[in-house]
């Protein structure tokens, strides 16, 4: 039972108030793709046991998409961040790298 | 391999039962064999058995990081059933359903496969059409089921209440053949097959990279050393990904959590397996007398085989309003297992880039009922070095065509 | 035997009786009895059955321990199977009997299994009951189901409810013990928000039995000035008879409060499911004492040392006149004491320990106790009831010294901490050499979504088993004043895990790890020996632990008999998982008050109560009910949709089409964000007009459909179907958030602000001319156009467009006005013949005019060029979502099944979900197929059955007659034809 705070809304959201929507970061390949590019943009998902990078929807509540940072394998969550970003923050990146040494980074 | 009998236990109760044997045994690992599998859940170890009864190869390891049937074939809910919709789904789990049958008799341990049919509640007027479309495709696939009425569907099953005031019962798909057999069973009997065979079961062993030559497998390492292989089968399920990172590939596979919970035992009410995947439960009843149920899984990734509870709310519901006697029993545990999705929820059996190394994974919430048709298909993949009739469609490439399995045309949700 | 006291019972109020039921007895007890206690005190030690053997069984703890005591209880409605009494409170016209018996408790023929048990060790079922093949089912798993199971099958349906509630604080604080009540004062104090729960009735846990000394009060004074403290504080909520039940990740716990399990009928809701998000859980859960693993020892009689004690000390019962006691440690003397107090007799203590040092002891020896150091009991004697006990040498094989008569034993294998909480989300465990027990180890403690410790846990459950220590532990990790129980110095207690330690096989045997599975010595050794030794693989194999107890009882005595077998240290083999609940929950419960009408939330049209009050059958349509017909009497519900379909191609029809998705999108570049997420362009759409559109998934699968309008320079409204509605306004916001965030536009899903009414029929426009109000003629407003205006002076927006085929008008109005101008239509419409129509009467006329239906012709494999809905996809853009997906090799092959009409030979209608086959068998030995039926219906307008299709080869095939399988195995013979059966040129649409 998750805990996701809105970057939007400021609130604590519990996981019932939000929609799932996996990995954040995907970059769209559409026509005039490779086969290659399209198939790593619809389905090689990064599936890591540890740091992850996805898409949330506070849709029973402001309706904003965000991004969150999250353990999978102890779900701890280290930050969530506005959807439109291109890249996790700089210092979300650092927060997690002090966390997680072992960390490989983000990419 | 000593035989088990009724003969054997009245044997070995005059000793006080102090002379069995070990069911498998546990040896250090060799420095290489013909085939590695790694991952000792049911799939893995039919996957062995397989090579060795239909191919000859016996020369196989198979290495477990845990014990020995610990991940999702000993947390399921048991299911076992064939009348999926597309043509290759339908084939490899009607040929596990078929090797089920005998199973017992051919592994010498009693799995308690028991065919006590299943039923797949209709409850919308989508949901019946659904369901005929699977009766008629079911027919021509060979897999016997049967679109029955709503009081054959109370006869069957007298605890059901088929008068919901929000989705009452308008009918079922009916496999006869469907039902149930005992998880951990299928696990053990093939581990003590496959031992007698001469294999490796080295358990408590985590693999730490994949070694290759020439875009060629050469063995794993472990926590207990180098192994060399001609062949490498990964059968992991949830830990696909990791390794087929070792193995220097990205696949279409995504861990997450699916739960399942048991009532305390009562006395026997129940004598089929009832899906109703409108409102989203399923249930039957153990040997045991425990209610077995499953529910949903969770919308993230997640490697603690925990769930988030709302889902067993909702599972449980939808099941009082489905068996509206069931509101007294009461959940004696819950948990969660790690399950593998792929983009369209049907598994993946299949060469990989890496040369002599085969991938058997993405079964998602299905994979104890495929069990042995998973291993006797992944065993000839394996054993041919190309895919067969059952493996064929099955490939890791077909997301890049878009020749997708899609089961969820059928079913919303689990199995 | 098993009696009431004259005197003493703390928690008994002896001047008000309660009567209740036992296997049809009557009897009678004490408000504040549990059920235990007072069929204790009637001398029913026997109460049930066991699992496998069907040994008999009674009472052997007095908490949520107990895994013998099991009885249904209840009648009708209110029954229960698998009720423990031991945690039942009595109350008058209780109901209950004993389970898992025939005929009857005192004689059971179940217990030939007992006789029979050499032959059914752990596990014997999977080496036998093969053959022949078809035996298991239908001969022996028959046998063994009706052999198994426990309580009986609840009948009828639940005449109780249930609640949730909500709530958070800082500290949640579970088990009203001294350590409980400690940690909820000093943390209450100092401000925080403290939740305290505590599964009994009763505040103060074994202190007040015990007799500690707090703070230089009796137990029993101190937890009441500490009770009455906490209730003063209005930041902390205390709940008594609520079990905390598990905790979840992010800190999340769950509880469950027996409300009025107590008070039956009493109009409260039986059980109340806290769901509370908690900063931090705190554990003062206590420990559970061990049973000791000696041969009979799960003879009705036998109990654990502990629980002998409370029953004397809070109950004023005895469970018997003679109590041999057995220990490895101090604190069972206390037993001795408080029974040797209540005036019965002690026999003797047999104590495994060699040295005997303690205070206790001592105290024990002097009054009178007689006391054995490093004896066992070698065995227990009697069947259905203790009638004595042999003792021998701990050290020894099990030669016999000595036999004494005694009617109880009480023993003591010294106390697990109950760290279940701590387990849930995976705090880790240590093994403490000294006591005997794993307990939590501070340093590897579940974590919250900060990476934080989640779980704190104090007193006993954290090790610290006396009074003194508890509170010195609550102290070190709460703080607060320092408050101090007398210390009653207690020796080192000694592990013992077999009695006595060289038992043979015969013996252990008859050594009982779990009471109820019927799980002894003698199977978790067999599970070693055989390999199983995983203790998750000897759990399962032997099914240790697996009974409604959870192995509260039996699961650190089996690792250690395991261990032990595999000569390993017991931390080595490890434990298997803790799961919750702690003890189990009702599903009625946990599904709350979301019952019957309210299961799922209900959506209602604004007509939906006209539809009720008129018949009609109503169909569910995700959370929505929709009228799937009208019936009148004495029509089925085929008539009606006929009857519903002809009136509407002959007169006028009208369909309730509130439910369709509505959903505005606005903004300078929402023009630029309808041509990328349908397939059709929207951005050139004039003013006014209507169009329908196609919408793909990235896949380039068909996802929904609908008619888009735009209502002025920078807005559109699009329709999507029923189901579509959120997910599609989901999937907007999805791409406007996440991708193309930087476009100006606004979208809101205003589905349920519009009732939205379709009025079809060669008459549909004079009945809109009859309400009058605004020009709806051909002229002003031709097909696929829409007009604001008011109909019957009720603001409107009306469209012309047709999924029936017929001229059709479908008019919005707000909400609030829906059924004004549903009843007004009706009533303007009754001289033309009006007549309301449902859902299923739409999807044949639109079969009839061949129009797909999203979730009929697609199923998520189906692309719009499948449905040869080509001139809805544009070619003259660069991009929609979707297009990629669809140039991929399977998705552009040309031996995709394509739509088509068909018609069989005879008129009659092709089967619902039928295929069509082809010559062959593929490589599987399944039927080769080239194409199904996605819609087939009898058509009442055209007198015959009407199907569309995909078929390979599509519309090339006309002609052509192939063959549909039936599931009665044989084929219907059917011709490949144009899919629109109706008005071809559509001049009835247009008109």
């Amino acid at each position: 039972m998750l805990i996701l705070e809105c970057p939007y809304c400021g609130v604590k959201a519990e996981e019932t108030e939000l929609s799932p929507g996996y990995e954040a970061h995907l970059k769209r390949f559409g026509p005039g793709s490779s086969p290659e590019e399209f198939e790593a943009y619809m389905f090689a998902r990064k599936n890591p046991k540890g740091v992850h990078f996805e898409r949330w929807r506070h849709a029973y509540g402001c309706g904003k998409w965000f991004l969150a940072a999250r353990c999978t394998a102890t779900l701890e969550v280290f930050g969530t961040y506005p959807a439109q970003s291109g890249e996790p923050p700089a210092d979300l990146q650092a927060k997690i790298k002090a966390k997680r040494p072992n960390w490989e980074g983000y990419k | 391999m000593k035989r088990y009998s009724v003969f054997a236990i009245a044997k070995q109760a005059m000793n006080y039962h102090l002379g069995w044997e070990k069911a498998w045994a546990s040896p250090a690992p060799k420095k290489e064999y013909d085939v590695v599998i790694v991952g000792a859940g049911g799939h893995g170890l039919a996957t062995a058995y397989y090579l060795g009864k239909n191919h000859g190869i016996k020369n196989v390891a198979i290495i477990e990081k845990g014990w020995l049937g610990g991940g999702n074939t000993g947390r399921n809910t048991t299911i076992i059933r064939s009348n999926y919709l597309q043509d290759p789904s339908a084939a490899i789990y009607d040929k596990a359903l078929q090797l089920y049958e005998g199973l017992s008799q051919d592994l010498n341990y009693n799995v308690m496969f028991s065919p006590r049919g299943l039923l797949m509640l209709a409850q919308t007027h989508h949901e019946v059409r659904g369901y005929l479309r699977t009766v008629h495709a079911n027919m021509l696939q060979g897999v016997t089921t049967e679109y029955i009425s709503p009081a054959r569907v109370k006869e069957l099953v007298p605890i059901i209440n088929i008068d919901g005031p929000r989705y009452p019962v308008l009918g079922a798909l009916y496999q006869p053949r469907g039902g149930t057999g005992r998880h951990d069973a299928v696990a053990w009997g093939y581990a003590r097959a496959c031992s007698a065979m001469g294999m490796d079961i080295i358990q408590q062993t985590e693999v730490t990279a994949v070694r290759q030559e020439g875009g060629v497998v050469k063995g794993v390492e472990t926590t207990k050393g180098f192994i060399g292989c001609k062949k490498l089968g990964v059968v992991v399920a949830g830990h696909s990904g990791q390794l087929a990172e070792m193995a220097g590939f990205r696949l279409p596979i995504e861990a997450v959590a699916l739960q399942a919970l048991v009532s305390e035992p009562i006395k026997p009410c129940m004598d089929v397996v009832v899906m109703a995947n409108t409102v989203h439960g399923y249930m039957s009843q153990s040997d045991k007398g425990e209610m077995v149920i499953g529910g949903g899984t969770d919308g993230f990734n997640n490697f603690t085989q925990r769930g988030s509870f709302h889902h067993v709310e909702e599972t449980l519901r939808a099941l009082i309003e489905t068996f509206p006697m069931i509101s007294r029993l009461k959940m004696l545990r819950q948990w969660g297992g790690i399950v593998d999705m792929t983009g369209d929820r049907s598994p993946i059996l299949s060469k990989t880039p890496l040369g002599n190394c085969f991938f058997n994974c993405g079964w998602g919430t299905g994979g104890f009922k495929a069990i042995p048709g998973s291993g006797w298909a992944m065993a000839e993949l394996m054993a041919k070095g190309e895919p067969g009739p059952l493996t064929e469609e099955f490939s890791m490439w077909r997301f890049k065509e878009g020749k997708f399995i899609d089961e969820s045309v059928a079913a919303g949700v689990a199995h | 035997m098993s009696t009431r006291l004259q005197k003493g019972g703390r928690l008994i109020d002896r001047t008000r009786s309660a009567s209740f039921t036992f296997n049809g007895k009557r009897l009678s007890g004490f408000a504040g009895d549990t059920l235990a206690s007072s069929l204790l005190a009637n001398d029913q030690m026997l109460v049930g059955r066991s699992f496998k053997y069907h040994r008999p069984r009674g009472i052997v703890a007095s908490g949520a321990e107990e895994p013998n005591a099991l009885v249904n209880m209840g009648e009708g409605g209110r029954f229960e199977p698998n009720q423990r009494v031991t945690t039942t409170e009595l109350f008058d016209g209780l109901t209950a009997t004993s389970q898992n018996h025939w005929p009857s408790l005192e004689f059971d023929v179940g217990v030939v299994n007992n006789y029979a048990a050499r032959f059914l060790p752990a596990g014997f079922y999977y080496k036998t009951f093969m053959f022949p093949r078809f035996a298991w089912k239908h001969v022996f798993e028959p046998i063994v189901r009706q052999s198994a199971g426990l309580g009986k099958v609840p009948q009828g349906p639940e005449v109780d409810r249930y609640e949730y509630a909500y709530a958070f604080c800082d500290l949640f604080i579970v088990g009203g013990g001294i350590a409980g009540l400690q940690a909820a004062l000093v943390a209450g104090q100092a401000g925080s928000r403290v939740i305290l729960v505590e599964q009994t009735a009763h505040w103060g846990g074994r202190a007040p039995v015990d007799g500690d000394v707090i703070d230089g009060k009796p137990a029993d004074q101190w937890v009441k000035d500490t009770v009455q403290a906490l209730e003063k504080l209005p930041n902390v909520t205390l709940r008594l008879r609520t079990m905390a039940s598990g905790v979840y990740d992010h800190g999340y716990v769950l509880a469950d409060e027996k409300v009025a399990d107590h008070t039956p009928g009493d109009g409260r809701p039986r059980h109340r499911l806290w769901r509370i998000r908690a900063g931090k859980i705190i554990s003062a859960q206590g420990a559970i004492e061990r049973p000791l693993s000696f041969a009979g020892n799960d003879i009705p009689g036998v109990m654990l040392a502990s629980a002998v004690r409370d029953y004397v000390v809070n109950f004023a019962v005895s469970p018997g006149d003679r109590t041999v006691v057995v220990t490895n440690n101090d604190d069972a003397y206390r037993t001795a004491i408080a029974l040797k107090e209540a005036g019965l007799e002690v026999p003797a203590i047999i104590d495994a320990r060699t040295s005997l040092t303690g205070d206790l002891p001592a105290k024990a020896k002097a009054m009178g106790i007689r006391v054995e150091a490093g004896r066992a009991v070698v065995k227990v004697k009697g069947g259905k009831r203790v009638t004595g006990v042999s003792i021998g040498l701990q050290a020894g094989e099990g030669a016999v010294l000595e036999d004494i008569a005694c009617d109880a034993v009480a023993m003591s294998g010294g106390w697990s901490p109950v760290v279940h909480l701590w387990s849930h989300c995976a705090g880790k465990l240590v093994w403490d050499e000294a006591q005997a027990h794993f307990r939590p180890d501070p340093k590897r403690p579940p974590t919250n979504q900060d990476g934080a410790a989640m779980v704190a846990i104090v007193g006993a459950a954290n090790g610290n088993l006396s009074a003194a220590a508890a509170l010195a532990d609550v102290a070190a990790q709460l703080g607060g004043s320092a408050v101090t129980a007398v210390e009653v110095p207690e020796a080192a207690m000694l592990a013992v895990w077999i009695m006595p330690q060289g038992a043979g096989p015969a013996l252990k045997m008859k050594m009982w790890l779990d009471y109820q599975n019927d799980v002894k010595v003698s199977d978790v050794q067999l599970a070693a020996r055989e390999g199983y030794t995983s203790v998750e693989h000897t759990k399962r194999y032997t099914t240790l632990g697996m009974a409604t107890d959870q192995g509260k009882l039996s699961n650190i005595n089996g690792l250690a008999v395991l261990a032990g077998a595999l000569n390993d240290q017991i931390p080595n083999v490890g434990t298997t998982t803790f799961r919750p609940p702690y003890t189990p929950v009702p599903f009625g419960a946990l599904a709350g008050e979301s019952r019957g009408e309210i299961f799922q939330p209900l959506r209602k049209s604004p007509m939906h109560g006209w539809h009720e009050a008129h018949n009609a059958y109503l169909e569910p349509v995700g959370l929505w009910r929709r009228a799937y017909c009208y019936p009148r009497a004495g029509e089925n519900h085929e008539q009606a949709v006929n009857r519903e379909i002809l009136n509407a191609r002959a007169n006028v029809g009208m369909l309730d089409a509130s439910t369709l998705g509505k959903i505005i999108v606005k903004g300078p570049d929402a023009g630029r964000f309808l041509d990328m997420l349908y397939t059709n362009v929207m951005s050139n759409l004039g003013i006014g007009k209507c169009r329908y559109g196609l919408m793909c998934n990235e896949q380039g699968f068909l996802s929904d459909d609908g008619v888009v309008i735009r209502l002025s320079e920078d807005s559109w409204l699009c329709h999507t179907t029923t189901g579509g509605a959120d997910r599609i306004h989901g999937w907007m916001e999805d791409w406007l958030q996440c991708e193309w965030w930087d476009w100006k536009v606004y979208t809101a899903n205003v589905t349920e602000e519009y009732a939205q009414i379709a009025v079809a029929g060669p008459n549909a426009r004079k009945v809109l001319e009859k309400l009058g109000g605004m020009d709806v003629s051909k002229e002003t407003l031709p097909f696929m156009t829409f007009a604001d205006g008011t109909l019957g002076g009720l603001p409107v927006r009306v469209h012309r467009i047709s999924f029936s085929g017929e001229l059709s008008y479908e008019i919005a109005t707000p909400a609030s006005h829906g059924l004004a101008l549903w009843e007004a239509l009706i009533e303007a419409g009754q001289e033309f013949g009006v007549m309301p129509y449902g859902t299923e009467a739409m999807h044949i006329m639109r079969a009839e005019k061949g129009f797909i239906m999203i979730g009929d012709e697609t199923d998520g494999t189906v692309i719009p060029q499948d449905l040869n809905l080509g001139w809805a996809i544009s070619k003259k853009k660069a991009d929609y979502l979707g297009k990629r997906g669809q140039e991929r090799t399977h998705l552009a092959s040309p031996d995709r099944w394509k739509l088509a009409g068909f018609e069989t030979l005879t008129g009659g209608v092709i089967p619902d979900g039928s295929y069509i086959i082809a010559d062959g068998h593929n490589a599987n030995g399944q039927r080769n197929t080239q194409g199904r039926v996605t819609s087939t219906y009898y058509s009442p307008t055209l007198k015959k059955g009407i199907a569309m299709g995909l078929i390979k080869g599509g519309m090339d095939r006309l002609g052509d007659v192939v063959e549909f399988n039936t599931v009665a195995g044989s084929t219907v013979k059917a011709k490949v034809v144009d899919p629109v059966f109706y008005d071809k040129d559509g001049e009835k649409g247009n008109a």
